[in-house]
């Protein structure tokens, strides 16, 4: 079950790092532009995960489930950039933690 | 006919709001008229209803008339209902009857007040309420007239409400009747869950299933509230005051019939008392003959004309609520109603006195009255003749009967009974002399005159009635007691039967009428002849009414208060606090959630990161490898 010369492992192990660069830089940084190419990473990785794990398994179903998760991440970035911008227009330079308004 | 039972509570109903929308319009005497005729009206209707109840066979003379659902509450209703059976239209005969001539006489008395009409809209209300106690079909509708009329008697009582002390005793009225009504609501539920039901007829035939503790239960909590509305002790201390109330309503309400209604409602409910143990009517008749003793007692010493009125009434009702104890129901009622004419024409006839004398109530400065209101004069003397229990006259009849009874069930309630008579004759007697005989003690400037016919009339119908409604129940043969069997269909073979032979019943009459000459007597050597200063016989502490007064003030406000301020506290703090603090800890607790909103994004990516993990873990320790 090796893809392109390597076994599952490799990817998953590949997905994992992905996804774990991705969690530390939503959670270290504070540029909102960043934290969306973070959010980018940690999707990206598991889809890295579904592929690896659909060829793996021989399951089409792993394919299946990243068009999905495309389709949402594009969503997600189109109202995210959308919200990005309205506030730079509003106050430019202001961080993720400058926009704090919701605190209960 | 007894379908149009109705139109006995209709009519004072229609009266009250005619008079409510149109009263101040109409003005005096008219508003006085439209109260009075409806009261007639009503009246004639009892007339009819009671011959229509005369031309059925005896067993089928209990007839209720279903008016509307009242309270539909699941398998829990109360229909507006009307019990028309001989009990209930012997109340409503003379409900209405002494009524409207009350309603007549006040045209005259309330002359020139600023509140005329309205004082007739609290009369006929008044009527109304009382009509629905006695006819009603339930424990609940009785319960709303009950109200009914400790409303109207509150309202009319503090009538001349500017007054500081009319105003209080009213209040004072209210809130004692409250304790008793509190042992009636508890009575009704207790009925409605032991039962199910609260008609009287459902009582009735179901009372024989009663446990006799659950019916002695009733049976007391019930004669709690009889003795709030009857004024017996230790209850009685707002009707002296109620004294206050113009005199009109002092002679319907605290004297003819509201008070009456504690009596009724024993008589109503006496197939209860007889599934309650043997104790339950001994207390009644104790606390009745007790009551009447005191009050008697009471009566002796007051030089307010009305205030010896109203402890000669508490000290009658105390009479028939020994009847009511003593099983002898009919007598009971035969005294109520023979005491609701003579005792309405003694107030009436006070009424007149104290008109003639500009408000002056004071008998010390009344006395030879009798010249300058012969009639006034007459018809008081057939009252006084009558309370004193001296033969022909009505109130000895139906005394003796309930003394005979007495003698019957324990020779110590007779004892107290007749020493109880022995004072009323003297007192009332008392009370004729300083006011009618003697010297005339009244300033110059009065001018006793005997007040108009409409006044007069009134006086001379109830005094006729005085006479001769001794007539209603003789004992000399079972055919001449015509209330005795008339009232059969309503006492369900409860009513005791007399042991005692001709003979002896004669001796008992012998004695009575022997005590009713030694309290004239008496009082002829006293107040006639003063061979005794008066103030030998009129103690410091019966005129203070044996400080009973004055026990219920220190004890409310002592130890009463201290109890109820700790029942305020209790509530205050332990219920609210129980509601308060349901309501602050979820305040509290959500003060101390909301902190984890932090409005930083990157807090809540960590939150949900920690979260996902904790599910992971929680995953991987259920699945086993």
């Amino acid at each position: 079950m090796d893809l392109a010369g390597l076994s599952t492992g490799w990817y998953l192990a590949l997905a994992v790092a992905l996804f774990a660069i991705g969690g530390l830089g939503l959670l270290v940084r504070r540029n909102p532009l960043v934290m969306f190419m973070c959010v980018e990473l940690m999707l990206n990785a598991v889809n890295v995960a579904f592929v690896a794990l659909g060829a793996g398994l021989n399951d089409v179903g792993g394919q299946v489930a990243v068009f999905f998760v495309l389709v949402v991440a594009a969503t997600e970035v189109v109202i995210g950039l959308a919200l990005v911008v309205a506030i730079n227009r509003r106050r430019s330079g202001a961080t993720a933690d400058d926009v704090s308004l919701l605190k209960g | 006919m007894l379908e149009a039972a109705w139109l006995i509570c209709a009519f004072p109903l229609a009266g009250f709001a005619v008079l409510l929308a149109l009263g101040r319009r109409l003005g005096e005497p008219r508003a006085g008229w439209v109260a009075t005729l409806a009261m007639a009206g009503s009246f004639v209707s009892s007339v009819a209803v009671f011959f229509s109840l005369m031309g059925r066979d005896p067993a089928e003379r209990r007839f209720v008339v279903t008016l509307f659902e009242w309270v539909p509450a699941g398998d829990f209703s109360v229909d507006a209902g009307l019990l028309v059976d001989p009990l209930s239209v012997t109340m409503a005969l003379f409900v209405t009857g002494v009524g409207a001539l009350i309603h007549l006489y006040a045209i005259g008395y309330m002359h020139g007040d600023g509140d005329f009409s309205k004082f007739f809209v609290y009369l006929n209300l008044f009527a109304f309420s009382m009509l629905v106690l006695v006819l009603g079909d339930s424990l609940a509708l009785t319960f709303l007239g009950w109200e009914g009329v400790g409303v109207c008697s509150y309202l009319l009582i503090s009538f001349w409400f500017t007054d500081e002390a009319n105003a209080t005793a009213g209040k004072k009225a209210f809130i004692t009747n409250r304790v008793g009504d509190w042992g009636f609501m508890l009575a009704m539920f207790w009925a409605f869950g032991a039962l199910g039901s609260v008609r009287y007829l459902d009582l009735f035939g179901q009372a024989g299933s009663l446990s006799s503790t659950t019916a002695t239960a009733i049976v007391i909590l019930l004669f709690l509230g009889a003795a709030g509305k009857s004024a017996q002790l230790p209850l009685y201390i707002w009707l002296p005051d109620a004294m206050a109330g113009p005199t009109p309503v002092s002679a319907l309400i605290h004297a003819a019939t509201m008070v009456t209604a504690g009596v009724y409602l024993m008589v109503r409910v006496n197939p209860l008392i007889a599934a309650a143990d043997a104790w339950a009517p001994g207390v009644i008749a104790w606390v009745g003959v007790a009551t009447a003793l005191f009050a008697a007692g009471a009566a002796m010493a007051q030089n307010d004309i009305k205030k010896v009125l109203a402890y000669s009434t508490i000290s009658q009702l105390g009479y028939m609520m020994l009847a009511v104890g003593t099983g002898a129901y009919v007598a009971a009622i035969f005294h109520m109603v023979t005491h609701a004419f003579f005792k309405a024409l003694l107030f009436l006839g006070s009424g007149s006195v104290i008109h003639a004398l500009d408000g002056d109530q004071d008998m010390r400065r009344y006395g030879a009255l009798r010249a300058a209101m012969p009639v006034t004069a007459v018809t008081f003397i057939v009252g006084w003749l009558a309370i004193a229990g001296v033969p022909p006259f009505a109130g000895f009849w139906s005394k003796d009967e309930i003394l005979a009874y007495a003698w019957d069930s324990s020779p110590a309630l007779w004892l107290v009974g007749i020493v109880t008579a022995v004072l009323t004759a003297f007192y009332m007697s008392r009370l004729v002399f300083m006011t009618f005989y003697g010297e005339a003690r009244h300033g110059t400037d009065a001018h006793p005159h005997e007040p108009s016919r409409l006044m007069t009339a009134p006086l001379v119908v109830l005094a006729g009635a005085a006479v001769v409604a001794g007539g209603l129940n003789l004992p000399f043969t079972k055919d001449l007691h015509f209330m005795g069997a008339w009232l059969e269909p309503s006492l369900f073979g409860n009513e005791a039967h007399l042991s005692l032979g001709g003979g002896a019943q004669w001796l008992l009459a012998l004695v009575s009428m022997a005590g009713a000459a030694i309290g004239i007597a008496g009082a002829v050597a006293v107040y006639l002849q003063h061979r005794l200063p008066a103030s030998r016989v009129e103690l410091p502490a019966a005129a203070r009414a044996f400080y009973v007064d004055e026990a219920w003030t220190r004890f409310v406000g002592g130890p009463g208060r201290r109890a109820f301020e700790g029942v305020a506290a209790f509530d205050a703090n332990v219920v609210d606090g129980a509601v308060d603090g349901v309501g602050r800890s979820v305040r509290a607790g959500g003060a101390w959630a909301r902190r984890v909103q932090t409005g930083f994004v990157r807090s809540y990516a960590l939150l949900t990161a920690a979260g996902a993990v904790a599910l992971l873990l929680w995953f991987l320790a259920r699945t086993s490898f």
